[in-house]
């Protein structure tokens, strides 16, 4: 623990710290353009110049290492000048297009030209121009206002493992390009759009729409999988212009996916904006509200209770589906499901949790990953398993299809009977996993929405067992989600119990035509098809496979329209605020059931959104501790019986298209086109 | 420049070592440990360069990427960064001239101009004749014997207009001459010959 002077301010710092975070210890300031604390130090952009005493000249603070007794000074004149001189040299070659650069406001090269720069330009001569490179469909490229800083290589190589993007040539001529300027293959691409301090990567679906002060900024949670990667929502009006991530260093640290970022223009398209009501020629016209929810009463009310049921979707806050499961209850029925891809979940909660938390996996030293595809499933999270096996050589086995996860990972196969291996010791990883002293397993969907999920589920409990996954403080067992509604759900209890219907049994009910009313709240990846015995009630917002089959719509909000509870993946509480209002006339989704039992003189035990949350953390106090996990009891879960030989395959079949939003969003759409041409061209050759 | 006037237009399909070129390129990797073959680059460049007419297609650098476990963008990084690799085709003889200050003080001006009124190319073009392609270079760092002008892999030295229209007299006819300096200066040692240590006999 090295202790040094900054400014005459004695501080200590960690060993193997730089001079620049003793700086930043000591309340000090320092300008920088390449270091970015995420990624490697690069120091070539110059600007961290600091004076060391009995230096003979300036040092770059961000990569010189914080020794014993170092006497550091930032305010003198030498330091002034170098400053000023490293930015005059930076503004040689980048362009004065400040007014039509969409960095303008938010750029790091302004602030500190404005900060630490000189106050005129002496450069006369003519400024360097450089072509613009294609990046796909997210990545807006000026590359003249490049300044060399390289953070968007290091981040293509280092974070998202897709080494493509590379800086070719020298000096003045030195350009950032892909390879042959490709589509960067990465989920996480548009992180460097965050990254790049000035104006060279911009957001091409975002270019000219608005200067940051502009903009609402709301604070959120992505529900684009489970992973719940924190969210500033910004929005202007009525419209969400952008998404960008928020810093939680336990789930997403300050990365999230193309998706959370770029799905948000399918929030303006097939929005659900009034009640529908499907009329006797079987199309759907619009209603009023009293009429829609007159309809959906009086139905509800001639319906037995066996013969209603219930699926909420995978993007539903807890507290409509908290409110659904009571007016459930109190209409008598239990047919309620929130596991509509009809996963084997449900019981005890470490059963459905990752168990050792997002942040857990820096620890693990072996990982078996078991039909999940975690690099589509949940970049981010993928992104910290590169993370530890870049440090640690993390060894990797999957059960599940050949895939490239941007680590070296062992592909066991996609026979189930490979669990059965390991538990035997016979396969091959099994040695591994026994040596290792925080096995993880992670389990997908992929192996659990089958019909034999329970069996499987339950052999990889008997695996964990087995080879130490809980041991001590260590939980290692981790289920890894899909929806960022189902632990919320689970724990909640919108499961049917014994002798009710699950989604499975509703498909059978409704085809035999026993079922009389199923209620979808945003519920679209389903067998659509397979429902339409039923009248079909679709509370959701989008015109999705849900709406199509529906006999009446309510129209809800989406997730940056409403206050809501999520819990991730790993049972951590979060909290969304509302960016937007709800299109038209759309509604929150709690206030469109509370309506409904009003009109059907049932009393639900709530007028508020507050005095909802209060009967909701009466049944399941954990929802009250925002952004703490609870953590689960290892305990008995899953099934016995025998597992069938299909084989494991992916939870998703690809990334950017999986759910209502992201399906109506026109950015995704040229992201598979993008996605889909590379592939067909890699194949031409 | 973005890659494509980086690179030839036409490429060829396939690029693969020959035998031998095979077997130097396992040696060169050889030298380096383990999981630090990515330190080859430079001499299977090289190598590539030497059997592929003096200029690396794009199919060499995927191949050595593919062969070092590397990157394809770090392998062109690393070739776009030297100018001695060339990513297009180059003349029989590639002159490569040295202008920085010791070779241009001492005339290397005189030099581009011979080239240049013989073939009216500048640096980074190939003479009509498709023989000759110059390029202008930094420090070559034999400055002593200033100006310099490397033809291929050897170096001409203490050149003026006069010995460089010679020298490449001599490459037209495809009998260069000897490599070294035109004046007939042995070494470096002073213009005019040995200044100093005149009293001392070599050894017999």
């Amino acid at each position: 623990m090295p202790k040094l002077t900054v400014n005459g301010i004695e501080v200590e710092v960690e060993d193997g710290a730089t001079v620049l975070h003793a700086c930043e210890e000591a309340g000090v300031e320092i300008p920088r353009f390449c270091y970015h604390d995420r990624l490697s130090i690069a120091g070539n952009c110059r600007m961290c110049l600091v004076d060391m005493e009995r230096a003979p000249k300036p040092i770059a603070s961000c990569a010189m290492p914080a020794g014993e007794g170092m006497v550091i000074r930032t305010d003198t004149d030498r330091v002034t000048k170098a400053r000023e001189g490293v930015m005059e040299f930076l503004l040689i070659n980048h362009p004065l297009d400040c007014p039509i650069c969409d960095q303008g406001g938010e750029c790091d090269l302004q602030d500190q030209a404005m900060g630490y720069g000189f106050d005129s330009s002496r450069y006369e001569e003519n400024k360097r121009a450089v072509e613009d490179k294609h990046m796909g469909p997210l990545i807006s490229t000026t590359m003249t206002r490049c300044i060399h800083c390289t953070r968007c290589v290091r981040f293509a190589t280092e974070v998202a493992g897709v080494p493509e993007l590379g800086a070719i040539g020298r000096g003045e001529s030195m350009e950032i390009t892909t390879y042959l300027e490709k589509t960067l293959a990465s989920e996480l691409s548009a992180n460097v759009i965050d990254l790049c301090p000035v104006g060279a990567l911009t957001s091409k679906p975002y270019a000219f729409t608005a200067r940051p002060w502009e903009l609402t900024k709301t604070e959120s949670v992505d529900v684009m999988d489970a992973v719940g990667s924190n969210i500033r929502v910004d929005s202007r009006g009525a419209q969400v212009l952008r998404v960008l991530p928020r810093l939680n260093e336990d789930i997403n640290e300050e990365w999230i996916s193309d998706k959370t970022r770029y799905a948000i223009d399918g929030l303006r398209r097939q929005r659900l904006d009034k009640p529908f009501i499907r009329g006797r020629d079987g199309k759907l016209a619009p209603a009023s509200w009293d009429d829609a929810l007159g309809t959906v009463a009086a139905r509800l009310k001639k319906a037995k209770p066996a013969a209603m049921a219930a699926i909420t979707g995978d993007q539903c806050d807890a507290e409509s589906m908290f409110a659904l499961k009571r007016l459930f209850d109190k209409l008598g029925s239990g047919n309620i499901d929130c596991r509509q891809d009809g996963a084997a979940l449900g019981g005890a909660r470490a059963g459905y949790l990752f168990n050792s938390t997002i942040a857990g996996i820096d620890e693990a030293d072996a990982l078996l990953v078991i039909g999940s595809n975690p690099r589509i499933e949940a970049a981010v999270l993928n992104a910290r398993i590169r993370r530890n096996w870049l440090a640690t050589r993390l060894p990797v086995a999957v059960i599940g299809p050949q895939m490239d996860l941007t680590y070296d990972a062992e592909t066991l196969g996609d026979d189930p009977a490979i669990l059965a291996d390991i538990l035997s010791g016979k396969a091959k990883f099994a040695a591994k996993l026994k040596r290792a002293k925080k096995p993880m397993i992670i389990i997908g969907m992929g192996a659990l929405a089958r019909p034999d999920g329970a069996a499987i589920l339950g052999k990889a409990h008997e695996i964990a067992d087995a080879y130490g996954v809980v041991a001590g403080d260590w939980n290692g067992f981790n289920v890894l989600h899909t929806a960022a509604a189902r632990v919320a759900g689970l724990d909640l209890g919108l499961m049917p119990g014994r002798g009710q219907m699950d989604v499975a049994g509703m498909y059978k009910a409704a085809e035999a035509g026993k079922l009389d009313v199923v209620w979808l709240q945003a519920a679209d990846e389903i067998d659509a098809d397979r429902l339409k015995g039923a009248f079909v009630i679709y509370q959701g917002h989008h015109g999705d496979r849900g709406a199509h089959i529906a006999d009446v719509i309510l129209p809800g909000a989406a997730y940056t329209e409403k206050d809501g509870i999520y819990l991730n993946t790993e049972g951590r509480v979060q909290y969304a605020g509302r960016a937007t209002f709800p299109p038209g006339e759309a509604r929150e989704d709690w206030t469109i059931i509370r309506a409904l039992a009003g009109r059907m003189g049932v009393n639900i035990g709530f007028d508020s959104l507050d005095e909802l949350r209060a009967e909701l953390f009466e049944i399941a106090p954990h929802f009250a501790n925002q952004d703490e996990v609870k953590s689960a009891r290892w305990a008995k879960f899953g099934g016995r019986g025998k597992i069938s030989s299909t084989p494991v395959a992916a939870a998703l079949d690809g990334f950017y298209m999986t759910c209502a939003v992201s399906r109506a969003s026109e950015t995704m759409g040229q992201c598979l086109t993008a996605l889909r041409a590379d592939r067909a061209q890699d194949a031409a050759e | 420049m973005s890659i494509d006037a980086r690179i030839a237009d036409d490429q060829p399909d396939s690029f693969a070592f020959t035998r031998e070129n095979e077997a130097e390129a396992k040696r060169i990797i050889a030298k380096y440990p383990k999981g630090r073959q990515a330190s080859a680059v430079m001499p299977l460049l090289d190598l590539a360069q030497r059997q592929h007419d003096n200029w690396i297609p794009m199919k060499a650098i995927e191949m050595i990427a593919a062969k070092l476990d590397m990157a394809e963008i770090r392998v062109l990084e690393v070739a776009t960064f030297y100018t001695m690799f060339n990513l297009k085709p180059v003349g029989r003889y590639f002159l490569q001239a040295c202008t920085t200050t010791p070779c241009w003080l001492r005339g290397s001006d005189n030099m581009m101009r011979c080239i240049k009124d013989r073939y009216g190319i500048s640096s980074g073009e190939t003479s009509e004749c498709g023989r000759f392609t110059l390029l202008e270079v930094e420090c070559l760092g034999a400055c002593v014997n200033a100006p310099i002008l490397q033809v291929n892999d050897d170096f001409y030295e203490d050149l003026d207009y006069a010995s460089t229209g010679a020298l490449l007299d001599s490459l037209e006819a495809d009998s260069p001459l000897p490599v070294g300096s035109v004046t007939g200066r042995s070494g470096s040692e002073a213009d005019g010959g040995a200044t100093t240590l005149q009293d001392l006999k070599p050894a017999e």
